[in-house]
């Protein structure tokens, strides 16, 4: 902060340029904020998910769902088929729930929210006050930005939600999913873990049993979305995983963006975040669902930083449904996400674009899962790896044909990058093809940064890291440009910070 | 832990039909090798290396029965130059093979050497085995190290005079046969090594190939005919400074065939093939081919290839398990991988798994894999210009097979593949 305030008195430099110059190189958004929280005792146990749900004022069918999932979960066993290593976790010495004691009451509005939460999501680049956009909606619409609904989620619950009532009108319903329990109980008991059930793997039955909070959408038949939805995570706590749900219903014939981000403080201690997020697509629907993950990674040395174990499906039920995944990995120190499509409707498509990238210690093992079950079902895969440091990149990826899914296709491409001799880059596919009339064609490539093209960025006067910076966007330029606009930007330049140090 | 339990309750019904031969030079191999297969028990559906193939008539106690095949037709390779070595269900056929005498080539059957405390297999019996273990096990293996009852010994001092030709011939419909043999090239000697046959109704086999710098060794094989045969074969090279590795393998029919080729590039500038063309009909039961491959990189400027192709219908299934990995400071590795599947019908199913494990920056390593139906543009042309159907399918079949058959590197023997593959599509109509 010192540094900060030598620079802004020397003058004639831009603020703008000051700012950007320090948070280059560095994780910006590693700051924690200073808020009175309420956690839930240390550990996992019946009682602490007796707990959250009542804390969520849930129903009972609500708990009873939850304990059936964590008495299954106590029979599981841990993962370890990925590419990742990393100490034993656990899971007792952790806390499952954290809520900002100002929260206690939840806000009837806004208006009511803590002005600290406000201010923490207002540095972290995400507007909470809908009144002001509101306000300038005309002026805005002019200059081609655009609007986008906010699910603010710190920690263990939902601070609040944007545009709420605009979306009402328009029949689309956006809000947290402990508050969907309350008022749409009919629609998430029809379709809560009817993509990821109870029991489909460790990290998942574990969020079935304590997940505290997330999102929940519901878009009617023929309804285009009015705006973008987006939810913001933030991991502030100390020693606090993260399990939120994700629930988002596309009915017949209707069209959502959806937006994700995160983002958490510096600390020495790994943290746990295992979430769920469950996509049902209805005749004719269609669900882009994009994510810049950007996660504490941790320090150099490989301290800190979060344990990111997430189970993201997509369920095409209807037929030509439609789900595009899009993903830039670039935080965690350990990432364990493999975002799929099960394409039960005929014509149905599934999309996967994905850029991850892994630097200094970090691990990152993710891929997707098409899984193709109805006629004329299409998917694409494009995966572009990056490892520098002495990370290790893992593409892992199932393409399953059945044998019903006529005149199916299929094409995967995962490429890696490998920036610097000491990181791994590594592809595992699975594909499984059961009929004649579908065609599946898998490429990969593994290769450094080209020296050629390096040199010729040098020799117009580039210094090293940024000649890095633009090969590796143009190395990743399939899959930036499948983001919204404004994900894009970030993206590109996500892509080039994550990068920073590596070379040289 | 019931599936770890059982693994080693399957090992133990396996070794109590088995008669574990002492050994000489190979005491201690064979030891280590039991004490490792102790340790992990036989392989279980359960096993991700097993995922697509059900290792349980492999491991069972005993040989399910195989019917006798009786293709009427000469056995490959007939027509080519060779020195002849035979083995009957796995025992070796002194009559029916010529004198092993061969100008640049040492040749001796591991029975009657293993009677010896010396032998300059020592250095190759059990240990590229072993070396192949890691980071995946492969208990067949070590049991085939631990078992093996004969095989050959074969090592090339210079330019082999002509192919060394093992010849595995089928009659008792319940043989169990576990041979074990060691192939060591000297540093600029060459040899290829041809194989063909079903040679039991259960046939367990593990070739070691260790290729000193500058040494040249070629393999081809033909896996036998008959339909109701199980084969699981594990061929594990070390490959020199400079050396050149080339397999390739033909399969058609065979109920259940397992080939694990297991290749570490130890030497600069060293190149490494391996390539398989299957032909897999489900009618005459079922059709199970297997492809696993694992190649390491382990020094610069190395060049390896992994060229498999299969065709599969009523009911067949074929796999393919590649992998390469280099090892970091392996720079400048090009690695290459395709697999590909013809489905000539619905039931059939290709099941595969290309994999890349890389840990050094300046290589360049690319896999592929399609599967697909024929390509009815391509039928519609050859149609159009007067070629029947059924002949114009064979065509394509042919064309679709012949990147692999290409890595052969003697047209004689080439030529000698192609034309049985000619004469068995012709045949199938």
């Amino acid at each position: 902060m010192a540094l900060e305030e030598n620079l802004e008195v020397r003058e004639g430099v831009d603020r703008e340029t000051v700012e950007t110059v320090q948070n280059m190189g560095s994780y910006k958004y590693g700051w924690a904020t200073d808020i009175e929280m309420e956690f839930a005792p240390k550990g996992v146990n019946e009682d602490i998910v007796r707990l959250i749900s009542e804390k969520n004022g849930e129903p009972q069918w609500m708990t009873d769902w939850r304990l059936a999932a964590f008495r299954r979960w106590q029979k599981m066993a841990e993962p370890r088929w990925a590419m990742l290593n990393y100490p034993a976790i656990d899971y007792q010495d952790q806390y499952y729930y954290a809520k900002p004691k100002s929260m206690a009451e939840k806000p009837k509005s806004l208006d009511e929210v803590d002005p600290k939460l406000l201010a923490t999501y207002e540095k972290l680049g995400i507007p909470l006050k809908e009144q002001m956009i509101l306000a300038g909606v005309e002026g805005a619409e002019d200059a081609g930005e655009r609007r986008v609904a906010v699910d603010a989620v710190f920690d263990s619950v939902s601070v609040g939600t944007t545009f709420k009532e605009e979306l009402k009108k328009a029949g689309v319903i956006f809000c947290s999913i402990s508050e969907a329990i309350r008022e749409y109980p009919e629609l998430v008991q029809k379709y809560l873990g009817s993509v990821v059930p109870q029991s489909d793997n460790f990290f998942a039955t574990l969020n079935s049993a304590v997940f505290s909070d997330g999102s929940f959408v519901y878009v009617p038949p023929n309804t285009r979305c009015p705006m973008e939805l987006s939810t913001y995570f933030r991991i502030n706590a100390e020693n606090t995983g993260q399990f939120e749900r994700t629930l988002i219903i596309a009915d017949k014939g209707s069209y959502v963006s959806y937006l994700e981000g995160c983002t958490a403080p510096k600390r020495d201690t790994h943290q746990l975040h295992a979430a769920v997020v469950e996509i049902v697509v209805l005749e004719d629907a269609e669900v882009k669902y994009s994510t810049v993950q950007n996660w504490y990674p941790g320090d150099e040395e490989g301290r800190g930083g979060i344990y990111n174990f997430v189970t993201k499906r997509a369920d095409c039920r209807g037929d030509r449904s439609k789900v595009m995944w899009t993903q830039v990995e670039t935080g965690s120190a350990i990432t364990w996400k493999y975002p799929s499509c099960i394409l039960r409707g005929d014509d149905s498509q599934g999309e996967f674009y994905s850029i991850a990238i892994a630097n200094n210690a970090q691990q990152a093992d993710t891929g997707t899962k098409m899984v193709h079950l109805g006629k004329n079902t299409r998917s694409r895969i494009v995966s572009k790896g990056i490892s520098a440091g002495r990370a290790q990149n893992t593409y892992r990826g199932l393409v399953s044909m059945h044998p019903k899914a006529a005149n199916s296709r299929n094409y995967t491409q995962c490429d890696s990058l490998l920036i610097g001799d000491k990181c791994g880059a590594h592809t595992v596919p699975y594909i499984e093809v059961k009929n004649t009339t579908s065609r599946v064609e898998h490429e990969a490539t593994t290769s450094k940064v080209d020296d050629d093209q390096l040199f010729y960025c040098r020799s117009r006067g580039m210094d090293e890291e940024e000649a890095v910076a633009l090969v590796v966007n143009g190395f990743c330029r399939d899959v930036l440009q499948a983001l919204p606009m404004e994900f894009a930007m970030e993206a590109q330049s996500l892509v080039a910070i994550s990068l920073e140090g590596s070379v040289g | 832990m019931a599936v770890a339990q059982a693994k080693i309750d399957a090992l133990a019904a396996r070794l109590d039909a088995l008669d574990l031969p002492h050994g000489g030079f190979t005491r201690a191999a064979r030891a280590e090798a039991l004490a490792r297969l102790r340790a992990t028990g036989l392989p279980h559906r359960r096993d991700e290396y097993w995922k697509y193939t059900d290792p349980a008539s492999l491991i069972a106690a005993a040989a399910p029965a195989a019917a006798l095949f009786d293709g009427q037709e000469p056995p490959v390779f007939d027509t080519i130059d060779r020195l002849r070595l035979v083995f009957v269900d796995g025992v070796f056929d002194a009559e029916a093979s010529d004198d092993p005498a061969l100008a640049g080539v040492e040749i001796c059957r591991l029975a009657e050497a293993d009677a010896a405390d010396i032998h300059w297999a020592k250095s190759v019996y059990g240990v590229l085995e072993a070396r192949g273990q890691d980071p995946v096990s492969r208990p067949l293996a070590a049991l085939n190290t631990a078992a093996a009852t004969d095989g050959v010994l074969i090592r090339a001092t210079g330019r082999a005079a002509k192919p060394v030709s093992l010849i595995y011939l089928h009659k008792s419909e319940t043989s169990d046969a576990i041979l074990h043999h060691c192939v060591r090239v000297e540093g600029g000697a060459e040899l290829t090594l041809l194989e063909n046959g079903p040679a039991a109704a259960r046939f367990n086999k593990v070739l070691e190939v260790d290729v000193a710098a500058g040494g040249r060794f070629h393999h081809v094989r033909a896996q036998g005919r008959d339909h109701e045969r199980r084969a699981v074969t594990h061929c594990f090279a070390r490959v020199g400074e400079g050396a050149l590795f080339k397999s390739f393998t033909l399969t058609a029919n065979g109920q259940l065939t397992r080939n694990e080729t297991v290749i570490e590039i130890v030497g600069d500038n060293a190149v490494a093939h391996v390539a398989g063309a299957a032909l897999g009909d489900g009618r005459h039961g079922t059709f199970h081919h297997d492809d696993t491959v694992f190649v390491t990189h382990d020094a610069e400027a190395c060049e390896s290839r992994q060229v498999f192709k299969k065709v599969l219908k009523n009911g067949a299934t074929g796999v393919f398990q590649g992998k390469i990995l280099v090892k970091p400071g392996a720079q400048k590795t090009d690695g290459y991988q395709i697999s590909q599947s013809l489905l000539l019908d619905d039931d059939s199913q290709f099941l595969a798994k290309p994999e890349l494990e890389i840990y050094a920056d300046d290589v360049k390593c690319s896999h592929g894999s399609t599967s697909g139906a024929i390509d009815e543009t391509a039928l519609f042309y050859l149609r159009s210009r007067g070629v029947p159907l059924e002949e114009a399918r064979a065509l394509l079949v042919l064309s679709f097979l012949a990147d692999a058959i290409a890595e052969i590197e003697d047209e004689a023997i080439q030529q000698e593949i192609t034309s049985r593959l000619e004469g068995w599509l012709a045949r199938r109509r």
